[in-house]
This record gives structure tokens, C-alpha cells and sequence, in this order.
């Protein structure tokens, strides 16, 4: 049994002692720091909130109380949905789906730029210009985007200053400042997939399509999009799960009467001190971010593997 | 519908490299017409200045005696064939064929239609639902270039389009790319490195070097009378014999060489006089054994280095007293065991199937 065990191609291909490594880690990282944790969150948002020195009496019990919550704001009743959380939730959704797709709309024609059009050295010029703004970190970059939209802000008091307009206008107060945190935090995520498979892309596609009379628009529909469909799915779904994920930038930007749903779970968790319910909510934003990640690869019909690649 | 092009002084330049070089020729309609050079000799930059994926830094390309400039490639009427065909690998072959009608608005029946003919005119009927990874190389090429016919192109354009091919496809291909030329009768212009492809094919060649016109003509002539040392070595092979023009009768020459005086022939404007360097070229297929009935006006003593078999004829290694090496074929018809290596022996030539040109640098392959 062991002798077949490291007869395998997996152990011949990269000697026993790299192979050894490779399962460990990778069984360590997978069990330990991914199905555990969840799990344990998975089982502790059935249960009810209890202190820890009661763990196990009476009083923890499996129950639907805190997905009954996230619906109808109560334990008990269902005469009322809970119109906060569920508000909360549906907007999260529904703006991280916006930021989703203007992000695409956003970095398509730069990666197709860098990828095709651009020479070397101007590509890796934009690709440097790109990466560089991320040495620095999520919290400091939220900060520095709130300096400039904040209503005595950079922006405003340029725009005030040369008369183009009288007053400051409310960008934080209208999100557009989270909006723009958002869709600025993960361009990357959304960038390096779509360059990697337009990149891909032999030329001659474009100019053969280009020499039978396609317009430029019409050659991207048919053939540089199609192409690049599954780097689109991969940024698609790493932005929208990071961005409907988001704590610290919705923290430093989003206006003071709006709430980002992490914000409801990290409530839930540290200033509420409950984490059943805080485990709950989390289960119910992983979820959608499955279900959105599935829809992704059913509407674009492709498989995971093409994504990872 | 087919149409002339006219290259007027096209040239093409990169920086400081001229691609193209002041190329100037007319293409008549309906001719099968092919640029013949070594790689990187610019047949593929004047190609994509006809397409219209390349302006010309100077000079104007034509079709119909239509000034191009300014116009893109997807409104020339113009079709490419890359190298790598370039089909599309997420449509059907169907699609494949129709992209241009659908880039055009034709209605989905209309476009069937044209996609069922064209299968027809390339004997592949009812394979029109299949993937393109589902085809044979040589299946392939014969969309690639329906898929450019579809249109109905005034000129087609192809790109070393049968070289990824095997011998024998390629060979097929040939006769193949020939036949639907006459049948759909519109110009061919054909970029090849292939000597071979380009003599089998076309009407009429022209040889490029360095981003130069050599040598313009129909294929035989451009075999037979090469009017550059180039153009000689380049088309078919050819054996250069150095040495110094000693007499000039008419159109015979003498050309004294290290390995003693041979006559050749001297074509009209080449420009020789006496004393001048010159080479004398003379090809292995006109290279003949001893016998004892010939009466040849040449006697090429050589020494034979090494043999080797091609099936059809026999090649031979061989080299002269001076060094300079010398290859002839001999129809594998003829018994040469008594040929050994080490063996010297007297080859005959006629002077009139030698030509002398002035020194200048070979192809090198």
C-alpha cells in the first residue's frame, strides 16, 4: 500500500519530499484555515447566543432564530419583514453587481490596450502604473479617496476655487465616493484576468475578422469577447465576491445613513457580541456570492476549470 | 470579378529599415501572381500594404486603378489569408464561412445559403455544423479560403498558406488552389518562400530580396534566364563557377576560371565586358555524364565527395581542382554503380544551358 502510494505519478513527477510538502500544505490550508472555520460558523449560526461558560447547558440549543431575524427582525413573530437588514442586503447586492460591471466596462478597453495595441515598453510602463497605487494599503487608499471627495475636499475646493461651481458637491453624502472606492479597490482583480486572455488572443483573429469587413465593435462582439469570456467570468466573480465582502472602504467612505452588509456582520460579531447571528449573516453573503458566482458560469457556459486557468 | 494591382514605387520603412524598397509592378486581373523570397526579404509587409494592414511610407498601392490610400482593410476588396488561417475557433465552419455576410447584415438564410455553395465549391457538403478543431490541416485551408471567398473578393491574398501542411497535402494543395483560381477566376497574389509552390502555381513570379524587386516574369523564364546571381541560386539550384570574362562571340562567352576555360551564354542587357569578375552559373539537371555519343561544348572535370538518393534522380556530390563544389543529378534510369566516391570523372554542359551573369552576392539558404 504505501510502496503503490509513492508510485504514483504525482510523487514521481516531483520527488517524495516536494510531493510530501505540496499535500501537507495544501491539506493544512484547505481543512484547517478554509472547511473548519466555516463549519464551526456554519453550526454556530443554528445555535443560539450564548455566553461561552455555557456552551453545551441548557440554554444552547439548535435553532433558526438568527436566519428568522435577517427576515422578519424578530425570533418569534412573521407578521413584519425586517425592511433594515434586508434593505441593507438588497443594496449591497445590487451595488456590488453595478460596481461588477462598471469595473468591466472600465478596464476592458485597457486590457485590450495593453494586450494588443500598446508597444512593450508602454504596456509594462501602464502595467507598473497600475500595480504601484497597490503597495499601498485598502484602509490608507479608502482614506486618501475620502480626502479628495470629503465636501471641504481636494475636489471640491478645486472645482469651487476655479468657479466651474458655487457649491461643494455632496459626494460622500451620495456614495458616489463609495462607489468609486469600490470599483477602484479591486480594478486589478478585474484587470489581470481580462490582460491574461485577451493577451492570449492570436492577432491574426482581429485582423482576420478586420479584413472581412467586420467593424471594430462588431469584431469584439464576435471574436475578442467570446475569447476572452472566461477571464471576464474570473474577474467578474473575484471582484463581485471581494466588493459584496468589503468592510474597510465602505467604513471610510460609504455616507453616514448607509450601511455596506459586512458592516452588519461585523456589528453583529464585535459590538453586539453576537456571533451566531453574525455567523448567520455571513452564511447567508456566502451564499449569494455561490449562487452569483454559478449564475456567472451558467450564463457565460463556462466551466470552472476555464476560469482557474 | 477579378482586378489589377499596381504597386507605383511602394516602399515600407520601420525606423531606418527599408521592409520594402521602391517596388514597382502591375498585377493583371485574374493572374496568379506570387512573390517568391527568403524570410524577412519584405513579401509579407508588401502583402499586408495590399490588405491594407500596412501604409506604405511611399508610394501608392492600386486596385483598379483605384488609389487605396486611406482606405482600411475591411473596405478593400481584398481577402487575407494568414499563414496560420486565423479561423475562428469558436464558430462552426458555417460561421466561419459566413462571418462576412454576417458582418454585412445578410439575413441567416441568405447566409446559409452562401456557406452551403462555398462547402460545395471546397468538397466539404454537410460538414458546415462542425467545430474547426474538428478538421484535417488540409480541410482547414480549404475553409480559410472559402471563408475569404464568401464575399466574392476582387483579389485574394495568401500568406505562406500551405506551409504548416505536410509534403503531400501541400502538394495536393497545390493543384487544389489552381483549380479553384480558374473556377471562381478573380487575381491570386501568393507569398511563398517555397521556390517549388511558387513555380508549380503561378502565372507569373517576382523575386524579392532585402526589400527589392530582383526579378519580374513568367516562371520558366525566371528559371531559365535569371537576371540576377540571386535570382539564380534563389530559384531552383544552381552551380556558380568563378572566374574572369576571357572572350565575348555574339552570345557565347569564355570565362576563365581556375579550373580552366568554359563557354556560356550571355543574355541580352547583361552588361559584361572583357576582364570583368563574373560567375558562371550552370544547373545540376544540365550536368551529363560521359558518353561516348555527346558532343557537348564544355568538359567539367570533378571529383566526386558523396552520393545521395532521392527516389526519381540521383544526386552527386562533387568538387572541382580549385575547391569550388559542384552538384549534379542524374535520372535515377541510368546505372552509376561505377560512380564511387573518390572517382574522378569529365561532366559535359552545353554553353547554352549555362548563363553568365556579373559577380554579385548568392542567396544564401
Amino acid at each position: 500500500m504505501n510502496s503503490y502510494f509513492f508510485t504514483q505519478p504525482f510523487f514521481k513527477k516531483n520527488g517524495k519530499a516536494i510531493a510530501i510538502y505540496f499535500l501537507v500544505a495544501i491539506i493544512f490550508w484547505f481543512v484547517f484555515l478554509v472547511i473548519i472555520p466555516q463549519l464551526y460558523m456554519l453550526d454556530l449560526s443554528f445555535r443560539t447566543n450564548v455566553p461561552p461558560l455555557e456552551r453545551g447547558g441548557p440554554k444552547d440549543f439548535y435553532t433558526f432564530e438568527h436566519y428568522q431575524h435577517f427576515v422578519f427582525g424578530s425570533k418569534t413573530a412573521q407578521d413584519a419583514f425586517n425592511f433594515v437588514d434586508l434593505g441593507v442586503f438588497g443594496r449591497t447586492i445590487l451595488v456590488s453587481i453595478f460596481v461588477t460591471l462598471a469595473n468591466l466596462a472600465f478596464c476592458y478597453p485597457i486590457a485590450f490596450y495593453i494586450a494588443k495595441i500598446a508597444n512593450p515598453s508602454t504596456a509594462r510602463l501602464l502595467i507598473v502604473s497600475l500595480i504601484i497605487p497597490f503597495w499601498i494599503n485598502e484602509l490608507l487608499r479608502s482614506f486618501a479617496l475620502r480626502i479628495l471627495f470629503a465636501n471641504e475636499g481636494v475636489i471640491n475646493n478645486v472645482l469651487t476655487g476655479i468657479g466651474i461651481i458655487d457649491q461643494g458637491i455632496l459626494f460622500i453624502t451620495y456614495d458616489i465616493g463609495l462607489y468609486t472606492g469600490l470599483i477602484y479597490a479591486y480594478i486589478l482583480l478585474m484587470m489581470f484576468p481580462l490582460y491574461n486572455a485577451i493577451e492570449s488572443l492570436d492577432v491574426n483573429q482581429i485582423e482576420a475578422a478586420k479584413d472581412l469587413g467586420s467593424s471594430t465593435f462588431r469584431t469584439h462582439w464576435r471574436v475578442v469577447i467570446p475569447h476572452a469570456k472566461p477571464g471576464i467570468v474570473s474577474g467578474c466573480t473575484m471582484v463581485f465576491m471581494l466588493t459584496v465582502g468589503a468592510l474597510a472602504t465602505p467604513v471610510v467612505l460609504s455616507s453616514p445613513n448607509t450601511l455596506w452588509f459586512p458592516q452588519l456582520i461585523y456589528q453583529w460579531f464585535n459590538m453586539n457580541d453576537n456571533w451566531s447571528r453574525g455567523s448567520a449573516y455571513s452564511i447567508i453573503l456566502l451564499i449569494i456570492s455561490v449562487i452569483f458566482v454559478l449564475t456567472m458560469m451558467r450564463i457565460f457556459k463556462v466551466r470552472i476549470g476555464e476560469i482557474i486557468k | 470579378m477579378s482586378a489589377d494591382v499596381e504597386l507605383s514605387n511602394v516602399s515600407v520603412t520601420f525606423g531606418s529599415f527599408f521592409a520594402a524598397k521602391n517596388v514597382s509592378v502591375k498585377i493583371e486581373g485574374g493572374e496568379f501572381f506570387s512573390f517568391l523570397g527568403p524570410s524577412g526579404c519584405g513579401k509579407t509587409t508588401l502583402l499586408r500594404a495590399i490588405s491594407g494592414f500596412q501604409d506604405p511610407s511611399e508610394g501608392k498601392v492600386l486596385i483598379d486603378n483605384k488609389d487605396m490610400s486611406g482606405i482600411g482593410p475591411n473596405k478593400r476588396p481584398t481577402a487575407l489569408i494568414f499563414q496560420n488561417l486565423a479561423l475562428f475557433p469558436l464558430m462552426t465552419v458555417s460561421e466561419n464561412i459566413a462571418f462576412s455576410l454576417e458582418v454585412r447584415g445578410v439575413s441567416k438564410t441568405d447566409r446559409q445559403k452562401r456557406a452551403d455553395e462555398l462547402l460545395e465549391l471546397i468538397a466539404l457538403e454537410g460538414q458546415g455544423e462542425k467545430k474547426v478543431h474538428q478538421l484535417s490541416g488540409g480541410q482547414k485551408q480549404r475553409v480559410a479560403i472559402a471563408r475569404a471567398l464568401a464575399v466574392e473578393p476582387k483579389v485574394l491574398l495568401l500568406d505562406e498558406p500551405l506551409s504548416a501542411l505536410d509534403l503531400k497535402l501541400r502538394q495536393r494543395m497545390r493543384t487544389e488552389l489552381r483549380e479553384i483560381q480558374k473556377r471562381v477566376n478573380i487575381t491570386f497574389i501568393y507569398i511563398t518562400h517555397d521556390q517549388g509552390e511558387a513555380l508549380t502555381m503561378s502565372d507569373r513570379i517576382a523575386v524579392m530580396n532585402e526589400g527589392e524587386l530582383e526579378q519580374v516574369g513568367p516562371c520558366d523564364e525566371v528559371y531559365n534566364n535569371p537576371r540576377t546571381p540571386f535570382v539564380a541560386t534563389f530559384v531552383g539550384e544552381n552551380n556558380p563557377i568563378y572566374g574572369r570574362i576571357k572572350s565575348i562571340d555574339g552570345k557565347t562567352v569564355e570565362i576563365d576560371t581556375p579550373d580552366g576555360i568554359f563557354r556560356s551564354t550571355i543574355k541580352d542587357n547583361t552588361n559584361l565586358n572583357i576582364n570583368d569578375d563574373a560567375i558562371a552559373f550552370v544547373r545540376p539537371e544540365s550536368l551529363f555524364l560521359p558518353r561516348s555519343d555527346d558532343n557537348f561544348n564544355n568538359s567539367l572535370p570533378v571529383i566526386i565527395d558523396s552520393f545521395e538518393f532521392e527516389g526519381n534522380i540521383k544526386n552527386f556530390y562533387a568538387h572541382l581542382k580549385s575547391g569550388t563544389k559542384i552538384k549534379f543529378s542524374v535520372p535515377n534510369a541510368i546505372d552509376t554503380s561505377h560512380i564511387k566516391n573518390g572517382s574522378s570523372i569529365n561532366l559535359g554542359f552545353d554553353s547554352q544551358k549555362s548563363i553568365i551573369l556579373p559577380k554579385a552576392p548568392l542567396a544564401i539558404d
